[in-house]
């Protein structure tokens, strides 16, 4: 699901196009917003099954 | 002229352990340490169990200002606790009831993002490998965050080699201006507050797991009053050249350009620092009380005050930050902040500020606060819940399980920087361009002849009366166009210290 991306130096040409091409912002709003819908269709299968005493069991001891 | 910033990381994970009515996270923290140890093959032969952290040159007491204040008090070190150093240079251990594992040293922001996603597998393993130690039905659970909610806090540090020439009070300046505004990118996103005197819903959603916590502006200390810059001199490297800037303000990161940015944008500002490029001071009025307004304020136009009356807002700094490393770079190149990978740096920094500038919404698949909001709001508003709800709680702290089934960052579409191919053998190679890679190798070559090891020497038992000690001062002596060869001709330990003259 996640993208992959490459960390890579393009010359500076190619980073101006990638620039150029890449969707405008309302459009990624869009397609984030689908995703986020997906998402949560599906995330009650992972949560944990009691949040109540998840939330009260995680108790830390302080660190640094 | 700025010196090569040699980096590391340092995280502390939250342990929990399951199926157990008495739970004992600093057991929990070894059973785990030594189920990994264990499943990945570490020798337990040599008469020395695994290859021990040797403390002899720990120092944690020094302070940068050349005294250490009345009352201030330095951590202790824990010797008595799993100590290990691993194979690809890492050190893996116990620490403050947290298993603790620091990176190797590396040259670069997507070498620190390959050994913490390594380290991520690593963490992975050992709860995999200590379900089998442990009776039916208990598990240890690791989660990458820094609070539990409740007012306790760990910590994810950062180390950065710096000259020991530039005056600190100059590191002080820029890195507090640094640490305050480059939050609004390197946050994890939390819910509720816990600064003391408020209530946990005061604030709905902060963009930071650890401001909090942070109630000095300089400090030696770690675990209380916790300063934005950590005093600690302790260069593990030759004193009288270098420092090692020991960074306690920062979140643990699941998201890798997070990571990158924060490791990344740090070094640039160091380099100005050391270099004394930058040609306006941002001395904040208020240091803590504006880290806490910029961590309170998801729409990032909160007006921070400086000592000279003026305001400036979070995004504001980091243009200019930006601006000058992007000038910095153009005049003295990138040999000293990381190569070609500051370039990466730059580029995705000023991406990074247009998106929060924009709708920081549209950072979802970038940045950990904004994926964490957005997944979690999203919940709300679908249930019509409040934010108290103990749902919205547990998710954010299930965001950063690092059980790749329960992960909720791995579900939320971050965009990776590294390949997982390259990071799992990253697990145990070290780097190739530092000490740590002299380390690993001796690790993996000469296991049963390395009684010790730490940041800046090992210690050999080659069979003569004494201990022979290498040490290891400069972090960029050792790596692999030094020494490679000889690993390839040496065939043991005695004959590797014979021709290294020791």
């Amino acid at each position: 699901m996640a993208e992959r991306e490459q960390i890579r130096k393009p010359a500076p040409a190619e980073r101006e196009a990638e620039t150029a091409a890449a969707p405008s912002t309302s459009e990624r709003g869009e397609e984030l917003k689908a995703e986020l819908d997906d998402l949560l269709d599906e995330i009650d299968e992972v949560l944990e099954t009691n949040a109540e005493d998840f939330v009260k069991s995680y108790i830390q001891k302080g660190g640094q | 002229m700025a010196i090569p910033k040699t980096l590391g990381i340092e995280t502390e994970y939250g342990i929990v352990h399951k199926g157990t009515d008495d739970p004992n996270p600093i057991a929990a923290s070894s059973v785990l340490i030594n189920a990994y140890l264990h499943d990945a093959g570490y020798r337990t032969d040599n008469g020395h169990d695994t290859v021990h952290w040797d403390f002899i040159d720990e120092t944690p007491g020094m302070d940068a200002r050349g005294y250490a204040p009345t009352g201030a008090m330095p951590p202790d070190v824990e010797t008595h606790l799993v100590n290990a150093v691993l194979t690809n240079g890492a050190r893996y251990y116990v620490d403050h009831a947290h298993p603790e594992l620091s990176t190797p040293e590396c040259l670069d922001a997507r070498a620190i993002v390959l050994y913490d996603r390594a380290a991520e597998m690593i963490a992975a393993q050992s709860m995999r490998a200590a379900i089998a130690l442990l009776p039916a039905g208990e598990e240890l659970v690791l989660y990458k965050n820094n609070s539990d909610g409740k007012g306790n806090s760990y910590g994810c540090h950062e180390n950065y080699l710096v000259d020991r020439a530039t005056p600190f009070g100059r590191i002080i300046t820029h890195c507090t201006a640094h640490f305050i505004t480059r939050q609004i990118y390197t946050g994890a996103g939390k819910v509720g507050s816990e600064v003391p005197g408020m209530r946990t819903d005061d604030v709905a959603f902060q963009i930071t797991q650890r401001a909090d916590f942070f109630e000095e502006e300089v400090g030696l200390e770690t675990t209380l009053k916790r300063p934005i810059i950590n005093t600690r001199d302790e260069p593990h490297a030759d004193a009288r050249k270098y420092r090692r800037l020991h960074v306690i303000v920062g979140d643990a990161n699941c998201s890798q350009v997070a990571t990158f940015l924060k490791v990344g944008t740090t070094a640039l500002v160091l380099a100005l620092t050391e270099d004394d490029a930058l040609s306006r001071d941002f001395t904040f009025a208020a240091p803590v009380a504006s880290l806490r307004q910029v961590s309170h304020d998801m729409t990032l136009t909160q007006p921070l005050e400086l000592t000279d009356g003026t305001t400036i807002t979070a995004l504001e700094v980091q243009w200019e930050l930006l601006d000058h490393s992007k000038k910095y770079v153009e005049a003295h190149g990138t040999d000293n902040v990381g190569g070609d990978v500051a370039l990466d740096v730059l580029a995705r920094w000023e991406q990074v500020l247009s998106g929060l500038a924009d709708d920081p919404g549209t950072l979802a698949d970038q940045i950990d606060w904004v994926a964490k909001y957005r997944l979690i709001d999203g919940y709300r508003e679908r249930h019509d819940l409040d934010w108290g709800d103990a749902r919205l709680r547990a998710m954010d702290i299930q965001y950063s399980d690092l059980r790749p089934d329960k992960s909720l960052s791995a579900r939320v579409g971050l965009v990776t920087l590294v390949d997982d191919a390259d990071a799992i053998e990253a697990m145990t190679e070290p780097p190739n361009d530092t000490r740590a890679f002299f380390r690993g190798r001796c690790l993996q070559r000469f296991p049963e002849s390395v009684v010790a090891a730490n940041w800046d020497s090992l210690v050999f038992d080659i069979g003569t009366d004494a201990l022979r000690r290498v040490p290891m001062m400069e972090p960029l002596r050792g790596t692999e166009a030094h020494v490679g060869t000889l690993f390839d001709e040496c065939t043991s330990a005695a004959e590797l210290l014979r021709r290294l003259g020791n």
